[in-house]
C-alpha cells in the first residue's frame, strides 16, 4: 500500500514527469493574435466537449510586497460583475450552459476554465474576454470576499498543522524570491487588502498580451482562430506591461533548521527542501535529470526510498520526494520521510541522508531507470485520454518561460537522461546549505504550552 | 453471448446540440461473468473498473479494519512474486492498478496499454486471486495504517465524519470508521485478513466495466481469467439499518481555529420513484455551484464560508441527506442558523420556477459531458450496473429530470427534508453554539 492518508498535498508537488507524444503533438497547434494573445489548441474529437482556460502570465509572485494574497482574491472578484454581467452571472451562464467553471492561482499564474459544449466556445470567449476589461467592482463585493478567502485560508491553512508547517519551511527556503509568501497570502496582509490593491493588479496584469488561450477537445484550430479573433481580438494590449522581474536568491551559506509543534500532530515526520532549477527554455537537461531523480527516490514501490526506509530498514512507514520542474525561477526538491513507531525524526534524518548518499555513490540502477523511462512512455499515451491534462502542462509550461517547442521536447529530453545525468543534478543540489530540514511534531508531555503557536 | 446498445442522446433544451454517442456492449463471458463495455481504439490501453459488493461493511465481529488492511495488501505480492517483485513487475509494464474500499464495496481501477494486456492481467489476476499476505509486508502495511488512524484522530475532518455516522449509524458498521481503531487494527492475524479476502472478494458480487481498445471477445476471456478461481460465493451482506435522528447540535470540542460541521438526516434510496424530483431539489438547494441556495445564502451573500453544499447519500443499506460547511469559530453559529432557515424554507416553500428551470438546464447539459474519456465512462459503466439500471439509461436520464415539476419538487421537499430530524456535528470550538441534549 502506498497512499496513506497523511496531508502530503504540495502545493507544488509533480507526481509522475508526464510528457507529450508525437501522436500527441499532431493533434496540438499554436498561433497568435494581433494583440499579442498566445493561443493553443489541442484536439480531441471523443466526445463534443471542449474545455477553454486563459492563463495569465502573472501570479502571487507578482504581487507588490505587502499585498499577499491580492492575485488569489483578484482571481474570486472576476466572478464579479462587469459592465454586463451582474455578480455571478458568470458562473450561472456556464451552468446554464450544462458546463462547470473554475479559476485557480500559483506562484506564476493565474487561470480561469470552463468545460462545455463544444459549441458553447463562443459563449465562455466572449464572457471571459469581457472580464478581461471590463471588471466593476463595489467595496460590499470586496468586503464579503474578503470574509470568503479567509475561510479559505482558514480551511486550507490554519485548520491543518501540515499545512502552517509547510508555509514556514517555504518561507525559510527563500532568503530573497517572493516564492516564500504563501500564494493565499499572509492573513494580516489578507485582511488588509482592498479594492485599490485589486485593480492595480487587475489593470497591471490582465490584457491580451500577458495570456494564453488554451482550448482542448472537439475543435478545430481554424474555428477557435475565428472565435478568438472575434472575441479576444479587438482587446487592446497593455503598452505598459513591464519584464517579470522579480527579486532573485542571493548566494545560499548556512543551511536552515526548524521544527514546529502543535498539538493536532499525530503522526511526527521531517521534510527538506533543497532550492533547485526548474525547466529553462532550451536547456531543460537538468530539470530533467531532477525530474527522473524525484522518480528514482519517491516514485512508487519500487523507488529508493520506499525499497531502502519502508522495506530494509523499516525505519519509515512512508517516504515521498518531490520536484516542481516547471515553475518561472528557482523551484525546489523535497523529501519526506514519515518515521515508523518508536524511531526518532533525528534517527529518520539520518537514514535519508545515508541513502542520498548512497545513490550519489553508487549510481542509478539500469533496471529501475529503463522501468521509469517506459512509465513516461506509457504515461503519454494514458494521458491522451484526458485532454484537459494536456491544457494544463501547455498553460503551466507557457506561463513558466517555456515555449510550445520546450513542451514538445520534453519527452525526448526525459527519454536522454542518464544515470550520470541524474547523480551529478543530484550532487548538486543535494546541498545542505540551500536547504532547509524541517520537523514536524506535537508538543512533548513535558514541554510547556507555550512553544505552540496556533 | 454480446448485446449491442447504440445510444444516441442530444440534448432537449432549446438552442443545446451536445449531442453525444456511446456504444455499450452487454458482454457475457464463456465462464459466465458479465461486464458492460465501450470499445475505443482510438487510444491503445483499456480502462478496467471492477467493484465487489460489499466492502468494509463486510467486517466480521471484533475484527474492525480486516477488510481495509486486506485491501491495502493486495498489491504488496502475488504467487511467486514478493511486494518488490510484484510492483517491479507492474511498473516494468507501466500497468497502473488502484485497490480502494469503501464502505459498500472493494473497488479496483486498472489501465493497461494494449502491448503488454496479457502481461497485465497475469499479474491483476494473481493480485485478486492469490495474494500473498506475507507477514513481513502486514506488519508494513499495518504501521501504515495505524499512522493514518493517529492521523486522523487529530484531523478536525476526520473527527466529524466518525462523530457524524457514529450518531446515525451506532452498532452497524456504517457507524464505525472502516479503517478500524488502534487496538482493532492491532490485533488483526494474518488469518483474519486471509478471511476478509475470502468474505469479500467473491463471484457473486462482482460489476465490471470497460471501456477502450479492447473487443468484447477479448474482455470476455479476461474476465474469466480475472475471476474463474475466486471463490464462488462470499460473506452474506449486512442488514439494512434505519436512521432516526433528532433536530440538534452535536459539539465535539477540538482546539482549532475554524469548526467543521457535517449536517442531515434520512435521505431516499436511489430506486425511489421520487429520486429524481430529489435529485433536482438537492442541486436547487445545496449543489455544488454557486446558484444553489446554501451557496448563496451562505457564501455569496454573507461571506461565511470558503464551500458549503448538501448532498443525496443513498448508500447499500440505509439513505442519508447530508451537507458540509466550515467556519471560524466565532461564524460558526450564525452558519448553522442560515442552513437551518433555509432547510425550514425549502421544505415549507419548494423551489422557484426559475431556480427548476436553471437545475434542469444544467443538470441535462452536464450530463453528456460525463463521457470524456475511457476512464470516466468505465467508471459510469460500472455505476449504473450496481444502480440496477439498463444501458438504454442514457438516452432517458434526461428525460426524467425534465419530467420533474414544480409542484414535484414542493411535494418532495416537504417529504425529504425534515428540519425537526436535522442533525449537526461541530467539531472545533464554536462560539455560540449551544450543544444539545440527548442523542
Amino acid at each position: 500500500m502506498r497512499r496513506l492518508t497523511l496531508l502530503f498535498a504540495f502545493a507544488l508537488s509533480l507526481t509522475a514527469p508526464v510528457a507529450v507524444s508525437a501522436q500527441e503533438a499532431g493533434k496540438v497547434s499554436t498561433f497568435a493574435l494581433d494583440n499579442g494573445m498566445d493561443v493553443v489548441v489541442i484536439e480531441d474529437h471523443r466526445a463534443p466537449v471542449v474545455v477553454h482556460m486563459v492563463w495569465y502570465r502573472a501570479g502571487s509572485a507578482d504581487e507588490r510586497p505587502g499585498a499577499s494574497g491580492v492575485a488569489h482574491f483578484l482571481e474570486h472578484l472576476l466572478f464579479k460583475g462587469t459592465d454586463t454581467l451582474a455578480p455571478g452571472e458568470f458562473s450561472a451562464t456556464v451552468a446554464a450552459n450544462g458546463g462547470s467553471d473554475n479559476a485557480f492561482t500559483s506562484f506564476d499564474t493565474t487561470a480561469y476554465h470552463q468545460r462545455v459544449a463544444a459549441d458553447r466556445l463562443g459563449l465562455m470567449m466572449k464572457m471571459e474576454a469581457d472580464r478581461m476589461v471590463n471588471l466593476r467592482l463595489s467595496e460590499a463585493d470586496i468586503l464579503t470576499e474578503r470574509e470568503v478567502i479567509i475561510e479559505e485560508r482558514n480551511m486550507r491553512v490554519e485548520n491543518s498543522p501540515g499545512a502552517l508547517f509547510r508555509e514556514q519551511k517555504n518561507a525559510a527556503l527563500y532568503l530573497n524570491h517572493p516564492y516564500g509568501t504563501p500564494v493565499i497570502g499572509w492573513r494580516h496582509e489578507m485582511e488588509q487588502l482592498d479594492l485599490d490593491d485589486a485593480l492595480a493588479y487587475y489593470r497591471q496584469f490582465y490584457a491580451p498580451n500577458n495570456a494564453i488561450l488554451v482550448v482542448a477537445g472537439d475543435v478545430t484550430p481554424e474555428e477557435v482562430r475565428t472565435l478568438a479573433k472575434e472575441h479576444y481580438g479587438p482587446l487592446p494590449a497593455n503598452p505598459d506591461l513591464g519584464d517579470r522581474a522579480r527579486p532573485t536568491e542571493p548566494r545560499h551559506l548556512s543551511e536552515r533548521r526548524m521544527t514546529y509543534t502543535d498539538p493536532r500532530v499525530s503522526q511526527p515526520y521531517i521534510t527538506r527542501s533543497y532550492l533547485a532549477p526548474a525547466r529553462t527554455s532550451g536547456a531543460q537537461q537538468e530539470a530533467a535529470a531532477l525530474a527522473i531523480l524525484s522518480q528514482v527516490l519517491g516514485g512508487g514501490q519500487t523507488s529508493v526510498l520506499t525499497q531502502k526506509l519502508q522495506f530494509e530498514s523499516r525505519v519509515a512507514v512512508y517516504t515521498d520526494a518531490y520536484y516542481d520542474d516547471t515553475t518561472l525561477d528557482a523551484s525546489s526538491f523535497t523529501l519526506v520521510v514519515v518515521p515508523a513507531p518508536g524511531v526518532s525524526l533525528e534517527k529518520a534524518e539520518a537514514a535519508l541522508d545515508e541513502v542520498l548518499a548512497e545513490v550519489i555513490a553508487e549510481g542509478i540502477d539500469a533496471d529501475q531507470l529503463d522501468r521509469i523511462k517506459f512509465q513516461i512512455k506509457a504515461s503519454q499515451i494514458y494521458a491522451l485520454d484526458n485532454p484537459a491534462s494536456i491544457a494544463r502542462r501547455y498553460g503551466n509550461a507557457l506561463t513558466t518561460g517555456l515555449t510550445v517547442d520546450d513542451v514538445q521536447d520534453w519527452p525526448d529530453v526525459l527519454q536522454a537522461v542518464t544515470g550520470e545525468d541524474i547523480v551529478a543534478a543530484a550532487q548538486k543540489v543535494f546541498d545542505r546549505r540551500q536547504s532547509v530540514t524541517g520537523y514536524l511534531m506535537a508538543p512533548d508531555a513535558q514541554t510547556p504550552q507555550q512553544e505552540v503557536t496556533q | 453471448m454480446i448485446r449491442r446498445f447504440v445510444l444516441a442522446f442530444g440534448m432537449i433544451c432549446a438552442g443545446f446540440a451536445a449531442h453525444a454517442e456511446i456504444e455499450i456492449q452487454e458482454v457475457t463471458s464463456p465462464g459466465g461473468f458479465k461486464a458492460w463495455l465501450v470499445e475505443e481504439p482510438s487510444i491503445p490501453f483499456v480502462a478496467l473498473e471492477i467493484r465487489f459488493l460489499g466492502g468494509a461493511s463486510l467486517d466480521a465481529p471484533g475484527k474492525r479494519g480486516a477488510t481495509n488492511l486486506m485491501v491495502g495488501l493486495l498489491e504488496e505480492g502475488a504467487e511467486d512474486l514478493d511486494a518488490r517483485g510484484f510492483a517491479e513487475a507492474r511498473d516494468g509494464i507501466a500497468a497502473q492498478f488502484r485497490y480502494d474500499v469503501g464502505d459498500d464495496t472493494v473497488s479496483v481501477s486498472a489501465k493497461f496499454l494494449t502491448e503488454t494486456r496479457d502481461e497485465a492481467v497475469d499479474l491483476l489476476r494473481s493480485s485478486l486471486v492469490s495474494p500473498r499476505f506475507d507477514e513481513v509486508a502486514i506488519e508494513r502495511v499495518r504501521d501504515q495504517v495505524l499512522s493514518g488512524i493517529r492521523s486522523d484522530a487529530t484531523d478536525p475532518d476526520e473527527i466529524v465524519g466518525d462523530a457524524f455516522y457514529g450518531l446515525v449509524f451506532g452498532d452497524h458498521p456504517y457507524g464505525t470508521n472502516q479503517n478500524g481503531t488502534v487496538e482493532s487494527v492491532t490485533a488483526l492475524t494474518r488469518a483474519d485478513i486471509v478471511d476478509a479476502h475470502r468474505a469479500a472478494l467473491a463471484q457473486d458480487r462482482i460489476y465490471v466495466g470497460a471501456a477502450g481498445d479492447i473487443s468484447a471477445e477479448e474482455l470476455g476471456a479476461l474476465l474469466d481469467k480475472l475471476f474463474s478461481d475466486l471463490p464462488e460465493t462470499g460473506a452474506p451482506q449486512p442488514a439494512d439499518v434505519e436512521v432516526q435522528t433528532e433536530a440538534g447540535v452535536t459539539v465535539v470540542p477540538f482546539d482549532t481555529p475554524q469548526s467543521v460541521a457535517i449536517f442531515g438526516h434520512k435521505g431516499m434510496t436511489r430506486d425511489d420513484p421520487d429520486f429524481f424530483a430529489a435529485y433536482v431539489l438537492n442541486t436547487i438547494f445545496g449543489g455544488g455551484g454557486f446558484e444553489a441556495r446554501l451557496m448563496h445564502e451562505v457564501r455569496e451573500k454573507r461571506g461565511l464560508t470558503y464551500g458549503v453544499y448538501s448532498y443525496l447519500s443513498p448508500r447499500e443499506h440505509a439513505e442519508l441527506m447530508l451537507g458540509r460547511v466550515a467556519s471560524a469559530n466565532d461564524r460558526i453559529a450564525e452558519t448553522v442558523d442560515v442552513i437551518r432557515d433555509e432547510w425550514t424554507k425549502m421544505a415549507t416553500e419548494g423551489a422557484t420556477p426559475e431556480e427548476l428551470e436553471r437545475a434542469k438546464t444544467y443538470l441535462t447539459g452536464a450530463y453528456p459531458l460525463r463521457f470524456d474519456g475511457n476512464a470516466p465512462i468505465a467508471r459510469i459503466l460500472v455505476g449504473m450496473q450496481m444502480d440496477d439500471l439498463s444501458p438504454d439509461y442514457i438516452t432517458t436520464r434526461n428525460a426524467k429530470i425534465e419530467a420533474v415539476t414544480l409542484e414535484d419538487v414542493k411535494r418532495v421537499a416537504g417529504e425529504l427534508m425534515k428540519p425537526d430530524e436535522l442533525r449537526f456535528v461541530v467539531v472545533g470550538q464554536p462560539e455560540g453554539l449551544e450543544a444539545t441534549v440527548g442523542q
